[in-house]
């Protein structure tokens, strides 16, 4: 009983030598980080090793990793160690900052990729439509350009058309919200074509407002009984 | 003499304490499975299964989306096309491709239902996910349909 507390004890403290360390390794490579970018001459040791860019940003996630150690697959499972790694696979295209940080797009329009669009037959070719749709944005964002190139060199116009998005100019009511919750652009982006980050405004966001353009008055201005 | 044993095997148990907390602070404490990785668990679990996992990455460098969202009928959403091994061994779905002539046939159960037990159905580092705490809540629009 008494060697069982013990134990207990020695678990405890050790978890706590532990969370310890980590902690201080963290504020040592933190210190280390903070004289990469300013190098402090003379008496390092009375200035504070706290003072440090992105304290609370999350630290970068490991990327592309081989299915047994991606958290997803089951490492005990002989199957799993059979998968491709997506690395190798991955070699040679272009890259993104973001999703499985592959630019898909630029994959197959520059040839490194080429698919099949059709399940038996590779000599099928893809029916593409090379129209752009501009899309008004009432905020201060640039304007969304929508090109149905790439969108037609992966998909066909039943995935989209007449279920997702009416094909009429001005039947669609689009708003980021929707797509944050998976619908409209949503259903296809941030789930398997890019993902919406802060880095990926700008691929859909393109088209810069016109110089004489002015935010919108809100109605509580308009209205104002004071003006 | 016997002090000296006790002494020893609480080291030991020490030691395996150590090991223990390393193990507990070494595990990657969330997934980093890659982007768009489905995890399909309508019914694997209940029948004694590991959940199947799908790679959209593996799949789109041999084919468009086209071929399985259109020609195949797959649903765009995770775990929304309930599938089952009746209908791939009868040629729908995966089943499609997964018979032996186009791909590797459904005799090789591990590497589908590959995913950790128990995982939910879900897709892997979308952004609904990275912004709602629990994995894939369905909106009410859809539970109508």
């Amino acid at each position: 009983m008494k060697r069982i507390s013990y134990a207990i004890y020695c678990a405890l403290f050790c978890f706590g030598i532990m969370s310890m360390s980590q902690l201080w390794a963290a504020e040592e490579g933190a210190s280390k980080k903070s004289m990469e970018l300013k190098q402090v001459k003379g008496e390092e040791g009375k200035v504070s090793t706290a003072n440090v860019f992105n304290r609370l940003l999350k630290k970068d996630k490991a990327r592309n990793l081989p299915p047994p150690e991606d958290g997803v697959h089951d490492a005990d499972n002989e199957g799993t160690h059979v998968l491709q790694p997506p690395l190798i696979a991955y070699e040679g295209l272009p890259k993104t900052d973001f999703g499985n940080y592959v630019d898909w797009v630029q994959a197959l329009q520059k040839g490194y990729l080429n698919p099949r669009y059709d399940r038996v037959d590779p000599t099928v070719e893809p029916l593409v439509m090379d129209l752009d749709i501009v899309r008004e944005v009432k905020a201060s964002v640039p304007d969304v350009v929508f090109p149905h190139k790439p969108h037609t060199q992966w998909l066909h116009c039943s995935n989209c058309h007449p279920a997702i998005f009416i094909p009429q100019k001005n039947a669609n009511q689009i708003n980021m919200s929707a797509i944050l919750l998976g619908q409209k652009c949503g259903v296809c982006h941030g789930k398997v074509s890019f993902p919406i980050t802060t880095l990926s405004c700008k691929k859909c966001h393109s088209k810069p407002k016109p110089d004489n353009w002015k935010p919108p008055l809100s109605s509580a201005s308009v209205k104002n009984p004071w003006r | 003499m016997n002090n000296i044993k006790g002494y020893v095997s609480r080291w030991r148990v020490a030691f395996a304490a150590i090991v223990a907390c390393l193990a507990v602070v070494l595990i990657p404490q969330s997934s980093t499975a890659e982007y768009a990785d489905v995890v399909i668990n309508n019914y694997a679990d209940a029948a004694g299964m590991r959940p199947a996992v799908f790679p959209h990455w593996y799949h789109r460098i041999r084919f468009r989306c086209k071929v399985c969202h259109a020609d195949l009928g797959f649903k765009f959403k995770a775990g929304g096309n309930k599938i089952t091994m009746a209908k791939i061994i009868d040629g729908q779905f995966c089943g499609a491709c997964h018979n032996g002539e186009i791909s590797w046939s459904v005799e090789n159960c591990g590497m589908c239902h590959s995913g950790i037990p128990g995982t939910p159905t879900s897709i892997h580092g979308s952004t609904i996910q990275r912004l709602v705490a629990p994995t894939y809540k369905s909106l009410p629009s859809d539970t109508k349909k």
